[in-house]
């Protein structure tokens, strides 16, 4: 099948954050490729007077009381951190 | 040439709520790090994130308070992007679909001097929409460390129109929000606690001109003097590069408060793609009329709204209002003060002067302020009839500060009475009139320092002890009968 015209893979690439490979490039992009025509065949379909929506039920405000409870011991909130320091998550130096 | 500028600002606004935006943990400031997550806070597997009804209940009030359209409906969308201070990747945001549209904030620019009321206009918004906080971020050695408190905190985004003409325009414009926002109890706006952050967008043009120039955004504006000195610097800034014939850049950039400089911030060679899109694990919000209006009959008089009330019902001077209205807390106090005591202006004289003075020395809350209304009102009374001089009176507004008690009763401890009580005054100006027939002819045929010669024996009676402004008053009283 035919991929849609705007679809750039390095793009979605870059915005994941994953280098591809040549050979990957090549089988992702017929893939996605694919995925992205399949899914085209929703524009076939007539939606006049269906109002755009996110949810399949008419449900809403959905809510809880503000009441604070309590979170996790920091030892619990760190436990799966692959670095920490100073009770805090240890992460590549970020600089905006 | 001439320029003018064009400004518009995005104010994150943190609501005072005490549980998180989306699940229940507390929400707050100070803490040790990493000890105000959850599941939901650190996007586990598996959580699901649930409304804060007090959230909602906030921005509705904010967007009441600033007459904003309140949208019937509005939904939540993922701002995904990828940046350690995020656990999910993405931010819980609204895109399309803002719960407040439109709407203005009332600002008054400086007066020409302290004591003269400025020009007051009105700074369009564009939108107000409801979003969670990120993390913090700690750039240590080799390493960046994240604290997660702050993420998932209920934050408001107000965004004005590009209408602001100046620095000056922005800081009256932030300081009227922040007043805003402490009188609807929707923020406290501390600024050093985050409470409050301003982005700046800033172009210059032509006058006359009507198309936009390129913006530059200004971050890390973190105080209102950074603000307004921030945006002055971008100004001249841009109208250098313009007039020595450059071209501004569409960058950002970063103002540096202590250097007063700024420096463009690495530009990202791609521009952002946050592929919004309708939060799935969110249900729309639906506020009807009900809801609103019950939102409404909670909202307090707006603040300029009541500065005018007050000039208006009390006929106190501007510059006592202008210091009592930005505190809603303050304001409820003189008005009881001036109630009780029938004399607004002394009593706004005696909370805008010696009551700050000393709360202000002693860092006292006014909550906790021991000298109450009634005192002031008390106090203002003891002067008024003369029981008590001015100097003296202003020893028992100390001791009350710190003692507590009533003017009355400070006074019965500490003797302060006025050995004058007016009749004893009356009387001693009638007798010094009365010994000195000479004066009063002359000062009849209008030599004023005659009047001089009957205040001598009128103090010397009263032992020093007698106020000179009412012995000034009396005497040209009598001596007018």
């Amino acid at each position: 099948m035919p991929k849609p015209e705007d679809f750039n893979l390095d793009h979605v690439a870059n915005l994941a954050r994953i280098n591809l490979t040549a050979e990957e490039k090549t089988r992702f992009s017929s893939q996605l490729g694919d995925v992205l025509t399949y899914i085209a065949q929703l524009n076939e379909v007539n939606v006049d007077g269906v109002e755009p929506t996110a949810h399949a039920f008419p449900v809403v405000n959905v809510w809880a009381d503000d009441v604070a409870e309590a979170g996790l011991p920091v030892e619990d909130a760190l436990r799966n951190a692959p670095e920490k320091r100073d009770n805090m998550f240890v992460v590549p130096k970020v600089v905006e | 040439m001439t320029y003018e500028t064009v400004i518009g600002l995005e104010v994150h606004v943190q609501l005072k709520t005490r549980s998180k935006m989306f699940t229940r943990v507390a929400a707050g400031y100070g803490h040790p790090e990493n000890t105000l997550t959850d599941p939901v806070v650190l996007a586990l597997p598996g959580t699901l994130p649930v409304m804060n009804k007090d959230a909602l209940d906030k921005i509705i009030k904010a967007g009441l308070l600033l007459g904003c359209d309140i949208a019937p409906v509005c939904k939540w969308d993922r701002k995904n992007y990828f940046y350690p201070d995020s656990p999910k990747n993405y931010q819980i945001s609204q895109y399309d679909q803002p719960i407040c549209r439109g709407g203005s904030v009332e600002i008054e620019l400086p007066g020409p001097a302290r004591n003269v009321m400025g020009e007051h206009k009105r700074i369009a918004l564009t939108r107000i929409h409801l979003e969670e906080d990120v993390g913090k971020l700690n750039h240590g050695e080799g390493a960046s460390l994240v604290d997660f408190n702050r993420a998932g905190t209920p934050l408001m985004e107000i965004v004005s129109e590009p209408v602001i003409q100046s620095a000056d325009e922005a800081f009256a414009y932030l300081t009227a929000l922040k007043t805003i926002m402490i009188y609807g109890g929707i923020s406290d706006c501390d600024m050093e606690k985050g409470q409050l952050r301003c982005d700046a967008n800033i172009s210059i043009r032509p006058v006359g001109q009507e198309a936009l120039g390129t913006k530059v955004e200004l971050k890390n504006l973190n105080s209102f003097s950074f603000v307004r000195d921030g945006i002055a610097h971008e100004i001249r800034r841009q109208t250098a590069v313009v007039e020595s014939g450059g071209k501004i850049v569409q960058e950002t950039r970063d103002y540096d408060g202590q250097t007063g400089t700024s420096q463009s911030l690495r530009s990202k060679e791609m521009a952002h793609d946050y592929r919004y899109f309708p939060d799935p694990d969110l249900m729309p919000v639906e506020v009807d009329s009900a809801w609103k209006e019950s939102i409404r009959s909670g909202c307090p008089e707006l603040p300029f709204d009541k500065q005018r009330r007050l000039l208006e019902q009390y006929q106190v001077p501007y510059t006592i209002t202008s210091v009592l209205v930005p505190d809603g807390e303050l304001s409820d106090y003189f008005e009881e003060a001036a109630r009780l005591s029938g004399k607004p202006q002394a009593a706004g004289n005696w909370i805008t002067n010696d009551l700050l003075r000393e709360l202000g020395a002693s860092k006292t809350p006014l909550s906790a302020s021991k000298v109450r209304p009634a005192h002031v009102a008390g106090l203002v009374k003891l002067v008024e009839d003369g029981t008590i001089l001015s100097n003296a009176a202003k020893e028992v507004f100390i001791d009350m500060f710190h003692s507590g008690e009533m003017p009355e009763a400070v006074l019965a401890r500490k003797g302060l009475k006025a050995e004058t009580n007016l009749e004893d005054l009356e009387r001693w100006c009638a007798e010094a009139i009365a010994a000195n027939s000479k004066s009063v002819a002359d000062y009849k045929g209008g030599k004023e320092s005659a009047l001089n010669a009957f205040k001598g024996p009128v103090m010397r009676a009263a032992k020093g002890k007698a106020d000179p402004k009412r012995v000034d008053e009396t005497l040209r009283r009598l001596l007018a009968q």
